[in-house]
């Protein structure tokens, strides 16, 4: 029996994090269990093709890549890397051959993959570079355009984060529990970037990048299933679930961005949005301090629950961007609580709001804090400030799709 | 492994303190050194005197050059190390978190790099 190319692939696909994870706590090395899957990887598919795919490719794929880097031990002979090897070495011999490897303890693996590749040690572009490519197994290249540099440059970064890995020492483990909570909001916090790099690049003329935003929720996924219950984690899967169900409402086919207040609901991810709502819901009724996710969820959840623009419930909302000031005083979010002001108690009364934020300073630079005045100011029909905001904003602003927007609006204003 | 802690503070802001507050934080150091002395962590440590007391030497083509001074004006100053010895990056920045300097001033935390066999560094 033969089995086709695609089908072994596809097996690879699923696999790869978990056999990586798993080897690089048997050989202790990034790299060589890096190689050593690519190797087993390689063995697989001469042999798969000619027979069947195993029942537990996982497992054999583990034992395989093992019986590599044993070779590579063996073949050794220069003294550069004698040392590095004695090491895995040693660290093989620690770790008995799995029989059977239990599901269980792959789980365990994946969170200490997870935890290492989201050190911060790490720099933070590193972190998430390290967890595209290892957890998420996306190609270098894939990884490269996400962050829109070479192929190469992603190739050295990569090398260097696994290297300092290696030479500091950071742990192969979860974190202890007294390091736990700030451990998880650094990955929280990688995933978010993920998303968000997909979800509303900060460069570039493509508005969505979907196949990042994906990765970044299969990511939110795997920790809420690995760290069950744990309410940060929830409310940042709830997060990314309500943004992306809006995702097919964002944008016109050819690219320009429709406002929330211009989407057709019709075309939201009604089932995603239910699933959302259910797990900020669970977050917000646990013990303790909300996560600042969680509250962003909530906002979140009221918008996509709401039947137009008009009927959503927009005190409560008002509400929850005060509670999300109070967690993370940041003049972006005192930006989007003025926006919500104005659907409460009308553009006049937001207009204070934003000019007392514009005279603080802090925003200078950013586009949408202009954008925000030009449209209050279109509200209140005050043009000429209106116009003048609008420039100001188109000035400043870098994704070309939110060039083109203010552009129009600023266009309507004649 | 293990790892060197370097204590870095702003010098002259150190010095500037009350009495009271010195002396609480030398209480400090001797409690966080009796700590790690007692878990094993400890392999070493010592206080450097003042960067006024510093010297720095460089040859270059053959010509030993000393000036005056640490080797570069920074904001905080090398002030004091620890040698110790930690299971990982995790403990060895757990007890740099743990030592008094980490409140004024930073730790930074370095591994020692193990000479291997025919006096090479592997990597």
């Amino acid at each position: 029996m033969r089995t086709n190319t695609s089908r072994i692939e596809t097996v690879f696909r699923v696999e790869a994090g978990r056999v990586l994870a798993t080897l690089i706590r048997l050989v202790g090395d990034f790299e060589y269990a890096e190689d050593a899957m690519q190797e087993a990887f390689a063995a697989a598919l001469t042999q798969w093709s000619q027979t069947a795919i195993p029942d537990n490719p996982r497992a054999w794929l583990v034992n395989v890549a093992r019986h590599k880097v044993i070779d590579r031990i063996r073949r050794q002979t220069s003294f550069q890397n004698k040392y590095r090897e004695l090491e895995a070495e040693a660290s093989l011999n620690s770790h008995p051959a799995p029989d059977e490897i239990d599901d269980a303890a792959l789980d365990d693996d994946m969170l200490r993959l997870i935890f290492t590749c989201c050190h911060p040690a790490l720099n933070i572009d590193a972190q998430v570079a390290l967890t595209l490519r290892a957890v998420c197994s996306l190609p270098t290249e894939a990884v490269a355009r996400a962050f829109l540099v070479s192929e190469e440059t992603m190739a050295q970064r990569l090398v260097r984060a696994k290297n300092k890995i290696r030479t500091a020492g950071i742990p192969y483990e979860t974190p202890e529990p007294g390091q736990l909570a700030d451990r998880i909001d650094g990955v929280l916090a990688v995933i978010y970037l993920v998303f968000t790099e997909g979800y509303a690049p900060t460069t570039g003329t493509a508005a969505l990048r979907a196949d990042i935003s994906s990765e970044a929720i299969r990511l939110a996924r795997l920790l809420n299933t690995l760290m069950p219950a744990t309410p940060a984690i929830q409310g940042l899967l709830a997060l990314l679930l309500l943004h992306d169900a809006r995702r097919a409402a964002r944008t016109t086919l050819d690219g320009e961005l429709i406002l929330l207040e211009h989407q057709d609901r019709a075309l939201w991810n009604a089932a995603q949005i239910e699933e959302g709502a259910a797990l900020v819901e669970r977050a917000l009724g646990a013990k303790g301090i909300p996560s600042v996710y969680a509250v962003q969820a909530a906002i979140a959840a009221l918008h996509g629950k709401a039947e137009s623009f008009a009927a959503t419930d927009w005190a409560q909302i008002v509400g929850l961007y005060e509670v999300l000031l109070k967690l993370q005083p940041s003049p972006v979010v005192a930006l989007n609580h003025a926006a919500a002001v104005s659907m409460l108690d009308g553009p006049a009364k937001a207009l204070n709001l934003v000019d007392s934020l514009a005279a603080r300073e802090t925003l200078n630079g950013y586009h949408l804090l202009p954008a925000v005045r030009a449209d209050l100011l279109r509200r209140l029909d005050r043009r000429d400030e209106a116009r003048e905001a609008y420039r100001a904003a188109l000035a400043l602003v870098r994704l070309e799709p939110e060039r083109r927007f203010l552009e129009k609006r600023l266009a309507e204003l004649g | 492994m293990q790892y060197l802690l370097l204590i870095y503070s702003n010098e002259a802001e150190y010095n500037a303190r009350p009495q009271a507050e010195v002396a609480q934080t030398m209480a400090e150091y001797g409690t966080f050194t009796q700590g790690i002395v007692q878990n094993g962590n400890f392999k070493g440590g010592e206080r450097l005197r003042p960067i006024s007391s510093a010297t720095t030497v460089r040859v270059r083509n053959g010509k030993t050059m000393t000036t005056d001074g640490p080797f570069a004006e920074t904001r905080e100053q090398l002030g004091g190390f620890y040698m110790i010895e930690a299971k990982n990056l995790d403990e060895a920045t757990a007890i740099a978190a743990k030592c008094p300097g980490a409140r004024f001033g930073s730790i930074e935390v370095r591994p020692i790099w193990v000479m291997g066999p025919n006096n090479s560094y592997a990597d």
